[in-house]
């Protein structure tokens, strides 16, 4: 089987491929959308959108969730806000700027059409989310407030404290379930998909694991919808949730869908510093923190003195030095390399001298600490409950790491992957941010996606197939899966080695960290790449799962994901190796300018890269993806 | 940074039908930088190098932000310190020598699936009686038309800053729901968005969590435990608003 990457861009100029998409896709007559199934996976900000969605629109949905409620969902953890060309600062914000500044925030790396198409919503998603009832963060007056992320001269960002996230989530959940209380939609909670199904190439159906039992059964419909999330875990450490896996995604992929720009991950600046060797995850500081604290480094290697002995003169404010214009306000990987530049050098601070101080104290004398408590004091409350040190009196301190992956399953302009009738949504698919994701844009596609782009699209893949039944659930295709599911769960069982999934999923994550991480190197990942199969192969001789397979068992659960990640990490290697340009968090270290800064080759790579599965997770080939420019200008990505 | 040696007291239980019990279980070396799930990690990753079957429990964010956490820690839930989750209360809380308990939400509407998971599937029925604002996809005004005076969205946050972990149903010596409930039905009824539905959310709600739930004898045990801190004013926001839908009987009268 071969691949073909048809994007189906509609034609027409960039502004208004969208309307006349909308246009000219076919329809299904609302009384004829019972006779359509559609499983929607997961239900965060973009597979719970959809699911509500489509249930209001009048089709059948089963929406699955892992979690114990829709409403846990990881999208939950966004702290800072959602991006929208409202331009209600007057600041001069427009849908083409918003639009600009994502594509080159992507640096030049994403599909045109599609991110002007997310700019053009973006404006509708604040109007949806407000008449839900999402509190959002307002004026004395009473209008909405804004306010600014990296990688924007205007504010745009729209926000509810410090947990847009959650109120986004909520938002959507609770649309979803009043379509699960009208009996539009049916809810599987604690199921977790583990497959795929296809018949005739066709998405036909997956099969899911009941996490309470075990047990495996098989779902079919029209149409199958994933929603499941990014794959920070492979790092083990990252900001996502302990949960967030690539398992979905990946069984997809295995069955035909194409995995697009793995290596394109984001490393955020801003984190708590990994404070002992046993930590689960870090734990993100928003970046709307950026908008009041300066960044700063000893300017000596050798500082010992608490920081605020440091006098102004001995301070090295490296974003605002290295770009005047954008200052603390740098995009994200911009950001996050300038702090690693900073620790390699020794100048590092804290008992492990692994971070750099984000300070407030000058925010603070300019508009007191009452104001920056109201903007900031759940995260401050946060950062003291972690490391018992408060950003009041003291400097935070900060530190990148892995929290976002542009990469994912390869979608056309439909969100369709490359297995008709298989959609894939919000930070599970590669589309719309390029090689570098900006601040609270993450938000803005997964609700871009699930209410206003999936629920348009998929009627054109639906329409056709009036009167046709999804595939009976006794299909071998069905059974097959299932069988291989089953023999999955039993040999993690079975092996009875020494070694915990954790154990290995720690490794190879460390693996990741160091060689495909914030630098990459052609030396460092042929060396994950020789490294990687030999740890997969102890994981098969001597993984070790305890307890059974009939009731919860959350290390069997483990064992099945971080498998996953073994093979995912090796593609991701691949994609950096074979990428031989630096683009946004993409940093090959072989391809820098002489200030340090990435370099593209627009003549080699102005291109998607999308991996096809051949069975032998070694060996995957490579397709490609030409990105064509019309409405932006390549050039390169400068913020000094 | 110290390290403590703990004893551990948790409530085992195989299955939803099977007797419980507390198993004793030794933690050494624990290093009070790491957080209370983190300690349990690593009491994971020892049973499982002994070839015993890890403690199950509920997490996920492990930033206080997504509500899977849960515990009653030494008959508190959430632990000692306030206004905290599990997830983000450290080892530094704790002594050196100390024995620790630890059990799952203790409620019948919350049943017992394993271990220290418990099943709270009783809130999202209560949301989906009324929790929500009918507001379909596409149809939605300008966000600017309706301008939302800064306390009256401030309030509307403070109760949706909820995260339907269930320590205030834990807590309550009557297991009851009313500072969930609350703060749900609050963070919409304040809104102006809200106002179309109102009474008729809050009596569907209020409704759906009394066949679930006990009863609220003002207590205030929930207004301790809750780790977003949430007021038990908005319980008597609720309780106004109950009495009002019924008062004014809006169902019937509307002919809706």
């Amino acid at each position: 089987m071969s691949i073909t990457l048809d994007a189906k861009v509609p034609d027409g100029p960039v502004a208004e491929k969208w309307t006349s998409y909308q246009f000219d896709r076919k329809l299904v007559n609302p009384a004829n959308r019972r006779k359509y199934e559609v499983i929607v996976v997961g239900t965060g900000l973009a597979g719970g959108a959809a699911a509500a969605t489509l249930g209001e629109q009048g089709y059948r949905v089963k929406a699955f969730t892992f979690h114990d409620s829709a409403r846990r969902a990881h999208s939950i953890a966004a702290q800072g806000g959602i991006n929208a060309a409202k331009n209600y600062k007057g600041d001069g914000d427009s849908v083409h700027r918003l639009f600009y500044d994502t594509v080159k925030g992507g640096d030049f790396r994403a599909r045109e059409a599609n991110v002007h198409r997310l700019a053009e919503e973006s404006v509708r998603i604040i109007d949806q989310m407000t008449a839900q009832g999402v509190p959002f963060a307002r004026e004395y007056g009473g209008l909405l407030d804004n306010r600014s992320f990296g990688g924007a001269q205007v504010s745009r960002t729209f926000y509810a404290r410090g947990q847009t996230g959650q109120q986004l989530l909520l938002g959507v959940y609770q649309q979803l379930a009043r379509q699960v209380g009208l009996g539009n939609v049916a809810l599987y909670n604690r199921t977790e998909m583990v497959d795929v199904v296809t018949v005739d190439g066709r998405a036909a159906g997956i099969v899911v694991r009941d996490l309470l039992t075990g047990e495996l059964t098989s779902h079919s419909a029209h149409a199958v919808v994933l929603a499941t999330g990014g794959y920070s875990n492979v790092f083990f450490l990252s900001t996502n949730a302990m949960a967030c896996n690539v398992t979905a995604a990946w069984r997809a992929h295995r069955r035909g869908a194409a995995f697009a720009n793995p290596c394109y991950t984001q490393i955020h600046p801003t984190c708590i510093p990994q404070s002992e060797e046993f930590q689960s995850k870090l734990t993100l500081m928003s970046e709307s923190l950026r908008n009041d604290g300066r960044i700063w480094a000893p300017a000596d290697r050798d500082e010992t003195r608490p920081p605020e002995q440091i006098p102004e003169a001995e301070r090295d404010y490296f974003l605002e030095r290295r770009y005047p214009s954008f200052g603390n306000l740098a995009p994200r990987d911009i950001a996050s390399r300038a702090a690693k530049i900073e620790v390699d050098a020794g100048k590092g601070v804290g008992p492990r001298k692994n971070g750099v101080y984000l300070d407030f104290s000058d925010a603070t004398g300019r508009v007191g600490e009452a104001t920056i408590e109201e903007r900031y004091g759940n995260l401050f409350e946060m950062y003291e409950r972690i490391t018992d040190e408060s950003p009041y009196k003291r400097p935070m301190r900060i530190y990148p790491a892995p929290h976002y992956t542009m990469g994912g399953l390869w979608v056309d302009y439909e969100l369709m992957t490359t297995v008709p009738g298989l959609y894939c949504t919000g930070e599970a698919n590669f589309s719309d941010h390029g090689a570098n994701r900006l601040g609270a844009s993450a938000l803005m596609q997964g609700l871009a996606d699930g209410y206003f782009v999936l629920p348009n699209t998929i009627s054109n893949y639906l329409a056709p197939q009036l009167g046709s039944s999804p595939v009976p659930t006794d299909h071998p295709s069905f059974a097959e899966a299932e069988a291989t599911a089953r023999d999955r769960f039993a040999h993690y069982l079975s092996i009875g080695g020494t070694r915990s999934p954790d154990a290995f999923h720690q490794r190879l994550g460390r693996i990741m960290w160091d060689f495909c991480g914030m630098e990459r190197t052609k030396e460092g990942l042929e060396k994950a790449l020789s490294e990687i199969p030999a740890l997969h192969e102890e994981f098969r001789k001597d993984l070790r799962v305890t307890g059974d397979g009939i009731s919860v068992n959350q290390t069997l659960e483990k064992a099945g994901r971080v498998e996953d990640f073994f093979e995912l990490a090796q593609v991701m290697c691949l994609d950096a190796l074979t990428r031989e340009e630096s683009c946004g968090g993409h940093f090959r270290a072989e391809h820098q300018t002489d200030e340090g800064e990435a370099e593209r080759d627009d003549e080699s790579f102005a291109h998607v890269a999308a991996w096809e599965w051949t069975g032998d997770s070694a060996q995957p080939v490579r397709h490609v993806e030409p990105l064509e420019f019309e409405a932006v200008h390549l050039a390169v990505r400068s913020y000094k | 940074m110290t390290d403590l040696d703990l004893t551990l007291k948790v409530w085992r239980q195989d299955g939803p039908d099977a007797p419980g019990r507390f198993d004793s279980i030794a933690a050494p070396g624990i290093n009070d930088e790491m957080s209370f799930l983190e300690m349990l990690d690593l009491v994971n990753e020892r049973l499982i190098a002994e070839g015993k079957e890890a403690i199950t429990f509920d997490h996920d964010c492990r930033e206080g932000i997504c509500g899977t956490c849960s515990l009653m820690i030494d008959g508190q839930a959430h632990g000692p310190q306030r206004g905290t989750a599990t997830c983000q209360l450290h080892m530094r809380n704790f002594g050196d020598g100390q024995q620790i308990t630890i059990e799952p939400w203790r409620a019948t509407a919350f049943p017992v699936i394993k271990d220290l998971m418990v099943d709270r599937s009783a809130f999202d029925r209560i949301v989906e009686a009324g929790g929500y604002i009918t507001a379909e996809t596409g149809g939605a005004p300008d966000a600017n038309l309706i301008p939302v005076p800064k306390s009256v969205a401030d309030s509307a946050m403070d109760a949706a800053a909820c995260i339907g972990c269930g320590a205030c149903v834990a807590a309550c010596p009557n297991s009851a729901a009313q500072l969930f409930t609350a703060a749900k039905a609050s963070h919409l009824n304040l809104l102006p968005q809200g106002q179309p539905e109102r009474y008729r959310r809050v009596e569907a709600m209020v409704d759906t969590m009394e066949e679930f739930f006990g009863s609220c004898t003002n207590h205030g045990e929930c207004e301790q435990a809750c780790p977003k801190e949430i007021s038990i004013d908005f319980i008597a926001v609720m309780n106004k608003d109950y009495l009002k839908s019924k008062l004014k009987n809006r169902r019937l009268l509307s002919r809706d």
